[in-house]
């Protein structure tokens, strides 16, 4: 345990000096990796905890990013007010499925396709909002300052890295706060058996939708960091399968139910596909799609010969 | 030594000592680092921006004497990788940057090169709101969606006056996606002040850019009864409906787009053959008859023997004048300074260019205005320019032929 | 809205339905048998339908003739992806499942874009444009044929499935896997054959559908997508059930869009889906599991 908590203050540290010493370059990516692990963060609630597979995420981003957004567009509402708007829709589209879902007694596959097809629902549904321009995009009044403006989220790439270290980091001890108390203990005998945990009296309704709403929520922040930070939003592109899958390939790879895993995943996938195109460019090669090539094959290794993730086998390694 | 050669000795050292930039610039090459979705859903057009990037060292050399060297990355039409890119090529030293075709990633490289303090030059994105954020190093050589649209119904206009057609109704189908609904609001607001135009709109359709089925919109569209087509389209749908429209037996005067791609592209020539005959495009475009054209024709059929330029008109056309823009202003300036280079960029004033209209000028905002469309015609399996026609190769066809009134 | 053309739509919807539903005939079999949740459906079928434009540009083969070679080719395929690749995974949880078809999406799409680049290829027959007239109804010839081609796939595999020997012991494995084990049949093959078959119905798609749609590398994930709604709507492992779900989105479609807006119409799909997975999620034909 001693061991656990020197290596993780080393990270942290590291993390934390990051912007010091590294490029623009390598700040951009450092953020989309905690973008990535920490989105991955709050879909490993749903999945990992309560063993719910969602595969259309993007809706709570999309809701989240919309709301803000479209507030702040129209009404120049600042985005931490926004933000709980924010999270109020996100959480009440997540109990709706979830509602709707364990109700009707639906999971696994099913529960999956769900998911595809509420978030497939609401891309078509915001092509046709025109509060927030439809299919045009909706873009963001853009200030560039380079002092640190909290209150309007807006600043140099240092505060953004800044932020979503925060958010990661606070993911990270919410999560592992959240695995010791009694939520904790029960989502994972429901993830384990439900129909051992029901009988032995939890309600499982309860506490599903509880995951649920905690995923949603935290996923809705994610939404909202992603309108301030790249201020212009598509519904085809927030809202798409491609950025469903995006987001749990992180704790998919990294390990499903781990603490660790989305980090790991997230870090390590982005550096892998960004690795792919430095080692393409160094040696020249120009075709279009042999990255997504070589990415694919990764991943079908890991997934065949590391089921469990890659933080689980490292953890092995590590004797931790 | 004699007494003039002396003094040609101290002039010449002079010389060298007084004009220190110039010759530092002609040693130094310009870094454009080319940003495109070569991958990704943008693929294709992407891959067709390219073709302009790829023959402007060769052309630029020629023309200005400035060497240009191209830093080429593909954003594979993702706004977080053209975030990360813009960074990279920044990094990796690129004087300026140029792309990148789509209105979602030029607003994120947007922010990371005013940022930077890189200027960057946008070749194509039709999004108005991109150059109204007051960015001081954004500069934009294409219209806004508005200027399209604008540029489109008036050339509409033109079109009946030179062909003294006088259709009455029209259906309009769009696609439903940032251009289709850019078209749609602006087809709303533009119609009513272009009182020359004879037609009114009978009915709006409008269809998923992703489907692959469209039986259902061209059924509606031909029970519309209306004269002719108003399409804003793109280049898989454009094809799929015409395909239908030639199922359902429907043959209106004509398709005509006010601002879209599809229809010029050569992938409707190759699959729909003389299907695609007489289809109407009004969009930005070069004129055919420039000097600079016809330079750039060769070097395009040099590097790409197989392919030809109009084919990629707009897309070439439109990514080579960006690095024309850029190498202008670093002759100007002589200085690979960023800061200066903006201010040289800003400076900009291009005549003898490629696409139609006034010479290139930024505006306060970094907006080129004044850029002309072309109603462009596919005539003999190829995009002809037929308007205006200052600029045309052919005389527009309008109704196509053997159209009879149901 | 005139009686012709609502009729029209609907005709055209209902045939449109059937092709949705033969390309998610394969889908069916492999889910209700093999229970793996094959993401890289539509990518499969993307493959068939480049196969018949490669064959139909080398030997100006009717698509339709295709149908025999590429099959074939299909069947081994098939087989070969689910027993070396698949066949671990199916005691895996559905995420490792997804996560593995995922990445085989991924490389076969830009494997396709490497090899063929992002342009649209298509093959060109006269009769593809053409129409059948009766009275005031139009009926697409291609889409005809295809709808055609769906029913005596359909047909076939009933008839495999409810006679022969394989097909039945495939019914059992899928009815009852440990009882298949028990009483000696050879699991591990019939799923590999399973998935087989499954990616014969996709070939016999595949050449159907390149006569109404141009392929592209990324055409793969939306009739994935696709197949699985209509699967879900009309039941896992129902060869009707198949045909029936694809004529009903087919169907709902055509109207949304003629009454509503064409733009929304996938909105449609969805939402029944959404229906039938609250309501009844085996499935109009299928059988509570």
């Amino acid at each position: 345990m001693k061991k656990e908590i020197i290596y993780l203050g080393i990270l942290a540290a590291f993390l934390a000096a990051f912007p010091w010493f590294a490029g623009p370059y390598a700040l951009s990516i450092a953020t989309l990796i905690l973008y990535l692990a920490y989105t991955g963060q709050a879909w490993n609630v749903m999945m990992g905890f309560a063993g719910q597979l969602s595969l259309g995420h993007s809706l709570y981003v999309g809701v989240g990013a919309y709301v803000a957004g479209g507030l702040f567009f129209h009404f120049g509402l600042g985005p931490w007010a926004g933000l709980w708007a924010a999270m109020a829709a996100c959480v009440a589209f997540g109990l709706a499925i979830g509602f709707l879902a364990f109700r009707f007694g639906i999971s696994g596959v099913y529960f999956a396709l769900l998911t595809i097809a509420f978030a497939e629902f609401t891309r078509i549904g915001f092509d046709h909002l025109q509060w927030t321009n439809g299919p045009g995009g909706m873009f963001l009044r853009v200030a560039q300052r380079d002092h640190w403006d909290l209150l309007n989220f807006r600043g140099p790439p240092f505060m953004y890295y800044y932020a979503m270290l925060f958010l990661a980091t606070a993911a990270f001890l919410a999560c592992a706060f959240l695995l010791r108390t009694k939520a904790g203990f029960y989502w994972q005998a429901i993830r384990e058996n439900e129909e051992a945990a029901q009988a032995l009296g939890i309600n499982t309704f309860r506490w599903k939708m509880l995951a649920v709403a905690i995923s949603a929520a935290m996923t809705s922040v994610s939404g909202v960091f992603f309108a301030f930070y790249y201020n212009n939003l598509f519904p085809h592109e927030i809202f798409s399968m491609g950025r469903s899958i995006e987001l749990i390939l992180g704790p998919v790879i990294g390990g499903v139910g781990t603490l660790f895993g989305p980090i790991l995943g997230a870090a390590a996938l982005t550096l892998l596909s960004d690795g792919i195109t430095e080692a393409l460019a160094w040696l020249g090669v120009e075709i279009p799609g042999i990255k997504q090539v070589f990415y694919g094959l990764v991943l079908l290794a890991v997934v065949t010969f590391l089921p469990n993730g890659i933080w689980p086998f490292i953890k092995k390694q590590m004797k931790l | 030594m004699k007494r003039r050669q002396f003094n040609q000795a101290i002039a010449a050292s002079v010389a060298s000592l007084g004009f220190p930039g110039l010759v530092k610039a002609q040693g130094q090459k310009l870094k454009v680092g080319v940003i495109l979705p070569r991958s990704g859903y943008l693929g294709l057009i992407g891959q067709s921006c390219q073709k302009g990037a790829d023959l402007a060292p060769g052309v630029i050399r020629d023309m200005l004497g400035v060497d240009l060297e191209l830093m080429n990355a593909d954003f594979e039409s993702n706004v977080d990788t053209a975030r990360t890119r813009a960074e990279r090529l920044i990094q990796e030293g690129a004087h300026v940057l140029v792309g990148p075709f789509d209105s979602g990633a030029a607003a994120a490289i947007a922010q990371v090169a005013e940022q930077r303090g890189v200027p960057f030059i946008i070749n194509i994105a039709a999004a108005p709101q991109i150059t109204e954020q007051g960015y001081k190093f954004v500069f934009r050589n294409f219209q806004t969606a508005p200027d399209i649209v604008r540029e489109g119904l008036s050339l509409i206009g033109s079109l009946f006056q030179a062909t003294n057609a006088v259709p009455r109704t029209a259906v309009f189908m769009h696609v439903n996606d940032t251009f289709g609904q850019a078209m749609n609001k602006g087809i709303s607001a533009f119609m009513p002040r272009l009182t020359q135009l004879p037609f009114r709109i009978v009915d709006t359709i409008s269809y998923d850019p992703a489907a692959k089925d469209l039986t259902v919109e061209v059924s509606k569209a031909k029970a519309a009864n209306a004269d002719f087509l108003l399409l804003v389209c793109r280049l898989n749908d454009a094809i799929i409906l015409r395909r239908e429209m030639v199922k359902q037996r429907w043959q209106p005067m004509g398709i005509v787009s006010p601002g879209s791609p599809g229809m010029y592209e050569e992938q409707y020539f190759k699959t729909l053959g003389k299907l695609s005959e007489y289809s109407i495009s009004n969009v930005p475009w070069y004129n055919p008859k420039a000097k600079l054209t016809q330079v750039v024709e060769k070097a395009f059929l040099k590097q790409n023997p197989k392919d030809r330029l109009v084919f990629h008109g707009l897309n070439a056309g439109f990514t080579f004048e960006a690095c024309l823009i850029a190498a202008d202003a670093f002759k100007r300036a002589r200085s690979t300074d960023p800061k200066t280079l903006a201010e040289a960029i800003r400076q900009t004033n291009i005549t003898d260019k490629m696409s139609l209209g006034g010479p290139i000028k930024f505006n306060a905002k970094g907006q080129v205005e004044g850029i002309g469309s072309a109603c462009v015609q596919n005539l003999n399996l190829l995009p002809t320019v037929v308007l205006p026609a200052g600029a045309a190769t052919a005389k527009p066809v309008f109704p196509v032929p053997g159209y009879k009134k149901a | 809205m005139s009686v012709d053309l609502v009729a029209n739509v609907v005709i055209a919807g209902v045939l449109t339905g059937l092709v949705y539903g033969l390309m998610a005939l394969g889908l069916s079999v492999i889910f209700g048998v093999v229970r793996v949740v094959n993401f890289a459906h539509g990518e499969m079928m993307t493959i068939a339908m480049y196969a018949a434009t490669v064959l139909f540009a080398a030997l100006k083969l009717d698509p339709f003739l295709c149908i025999l070679p590429v099959a074939a080719a299909f069947f081994v395929f098939g087989y070969a992806l689910q027993a070396a690749l698949v066949n671990p995974f199916i005691t895996r949880p559905e995420h490792s499942q997804f996560m593995l078809l995922v990445a085989v999406a991924i490389i076969l799409v830009n494997a396709l874009l490497m090899l063929f680049g992002p342009d649209a290829r298509n093959v060109q027959l006269d009769y593809q444009l053409e129409s059948f007239e009766f009275g005031r109804i139009l009926v697409d010839k291609a889409r005809l044929y295809a709808a055609l081609a769906a029913l005596v796939t359909a047909g076939l595999l009933f008839l495999f499935f409810k006679f022969s020997l394989a097909g039945k012991a495939i019914r059992a494995c899928a009815d009852n896997h440990l009882g298949a084990l028990i009483v000696g049949l050879n699991v591990k093959h019939l799923y590999a054959m399973t998935f087989g078959i499954g990616a014969v119905c996709v070939a016999v798609a595949g050449c159907a559908m390149v006569l109404l749609v141009d392929v592209t590398p990324p055409l793969g994930p939306a009739y994935t997508l696709l197949a699985f709604i209509i699967v879900i709507v009309g039941g896992l492992g129902s060869m009707g059930g198949a045909l029936l779900g694809g004529i009903l989105i087919g169907i709902s479609e055509a109207l949304a869009g003629l009454l509503i807006e064409p733009s929304a119409k996938s909105m449609f799909s969805f939402g029944l889906l959404i229906l039938v997975l609250l309501f009844r999620p085996q499935g109009l034909l299928g059988k509570r599991s």
